[in-house]
């Protein structure tokens, strides 16, 4: 029981040849979330697709309960949500369509209901059948954070997930994260503003 | 299994909602085939004789016009990488999108050929050949193609580089799929020609998804 779920050691990245931070060594265990800090060009989201397993990292190992993400290999995967800068998502499809081919994808199966019920929580219920492309940035984005109301993932990572959105679904994002923790999930994030979380965890500061 | 399906099927919806993008393809195809017959000149026999490896070269140039771009998309959109993170395997996925690239790029143009071949006075034999020549070729072309997309994938001005990468490996597709048709015009026969063929499609569909998987992998790091 003492092996954490997600461990980072010595981790060091590059981008041609140059360092990006000094070595990094944490840990994220259930019911817990990682808040990654640096200054723009810090290496955050370099980090982030690094320990997603995107690509290696310099030096150093992450291991995923126990064991390297290579061994961890499809079971990691399952339990894993990324959501990048870019939202990963089909601008000619439907908010819905977009939904249900991501939780297919992920190996998830998910009814029309549910995921029309997840667009719905998140305020695009009269949105949900446009094509993507129609929708403001923020509808967008708040489609691309629908997955985190369907997702059964252990380990949740995102890339500034706040950006973009309106008061109300920064408040939403923040109490489903919440839950997400609360309930074992494992979270890390990156953001440039403070954290509106209320379940327990820690801030990590990337440097040189 | 499962993770082709839905990239399949989700590769095949979204041509459905763009539908000038596959229609380019057949578009160049017809003009090609129908341009040729106008400039060579009416002298049947000319023509008869150049048909099959004018319509082999027009497939040929037509796929790969639209295979340059097969990853583009989802790699900007950042759907790649979702690909990449999938629990599925990745060269089933890598297989789904090359299948469904071809249901929509390559099977028009099969089915456009014997119409076209028409133009050429190829007999009934010849043009059966030719159909099942393509029929058999352009997956082997859509499987080359893909990997030139897959490693040349962010790379600026791609579409030329994919050209000279792939263009080398198709030409055995192309001699023995028009050698086919004019072995048949000899009477010789296509089985030879179709059975080499069918060993080219079984070499790529056995190395082109691992391949083009171990290019993305690499592209996105």
């Amino acid at each position: 029981m003492d092996i954490p779920r997600l461990a980072l050691d010595a981790i060091t990245c590059e981008r041609g040849a140059r360092p990006l931070f000094a070595p990094l060594s944490f840990t994220v265990g259930a019911g817990e979330w990682v808040h990654l800090q640096g200054a723009n060009g810090a290496g955050k989201t370099t980090l982030l697709r690094t320990l997603c397993g995107l690509m290696p990292p310099a030096s150093g190992t992450i291991r995923w309960q126990g064991q390297t993400l290579a061994e961890a290999g499809a079971a990691f995967r399952s339990d894993l949500l990324y959501l990048g800068h870019a939202l990963a998502l089909k601008g000619e499809l439907s908010a819905l369509e977009n939904l249900l081919i991501d939780a297919r994808l992920r190996g998830h199966e998910l009814t029309p209901q549910a995921a029309q019920a997840a667009l719905e929580a998140l305020g695009l219920r009269t949105r949900a059948h446009l094509p993507l492309r129609v929708l403001s940035q923020g509808q967008q984005r708040r489609a691309a954070l629908a997955r985190l109301a369907v997702s059964r993932a252990r380990l949740w990572v995102l890339d500034e997930p706040w950006v973009a959105l309106d008061a109300d679904s920064v408040q939403r994002l923040s109490e489903r994260l919440d839950a997400h923790v609360h309930g074992g999930g494992s979270l890390v994030f990156t953001s440039h503003q403070a954290a509106p979380l209320q379940s327990p965890g820690h801030a990590v500061r990337l440097g040189s | 299994m499962m993770g082709f399906w839905h990239v399949f099927t989700r590769d095949v919806r979204l041509a459905l909602r763009r539908r000038m993008e596959w229609f380019t393809g057949m578009f160049f195809f017809s003009v090609v085939a129908t341009l040729f017959p106008l400039a060579i000149g009416p002298e049947p026999k000319t023509l008869h004789l150049m048909g099959p490896g004018i319509l082999w070269v027009g497939a040929l140039l037509s796929s790969l016009l639209s295979l340059n771009r097969l990853f583009e998309a989802d790699a900007a959109d950042g759907s790649l990488e979702q690909l990449v993170l999938s629990p599925h395997p990745l060269p089933l996925l890598v297989m789904g999108k090359i299948t469904a690239h071809w249901l929509i790029a390559g099977v028009p143009l099969v089915t456009l050929a014997p119409v076209l071949g028409l133009q050429f006075g190829l007999t009934h034999e010849e043009l059966f050949t030719l159909v099942l020549t393509l029929l058999v070729g352009t997956p082997v072309l859509s499987m080359l193609g893909a990997i030139g997309a897959a490693l040349t994938l962010g790379v600026r001005g791609g579409g030329l580089l994919v050209a000279l990468l792939v263009l080398p490996l198709c030409v055995p597709v192309l001699v023995f799929g028009a050698g086919a048709v004019e072995a048949v015009s000899a009477g010789l026969g296509a089985q030879a020609h179709v059975s080499l063929l069918m060993a080219l499609l079984l070499l790529a569909l056995l190395f082109s998804p691992w391949a083009c998987a171990a290019a993305l992998r690499i592209a996105l790091e």
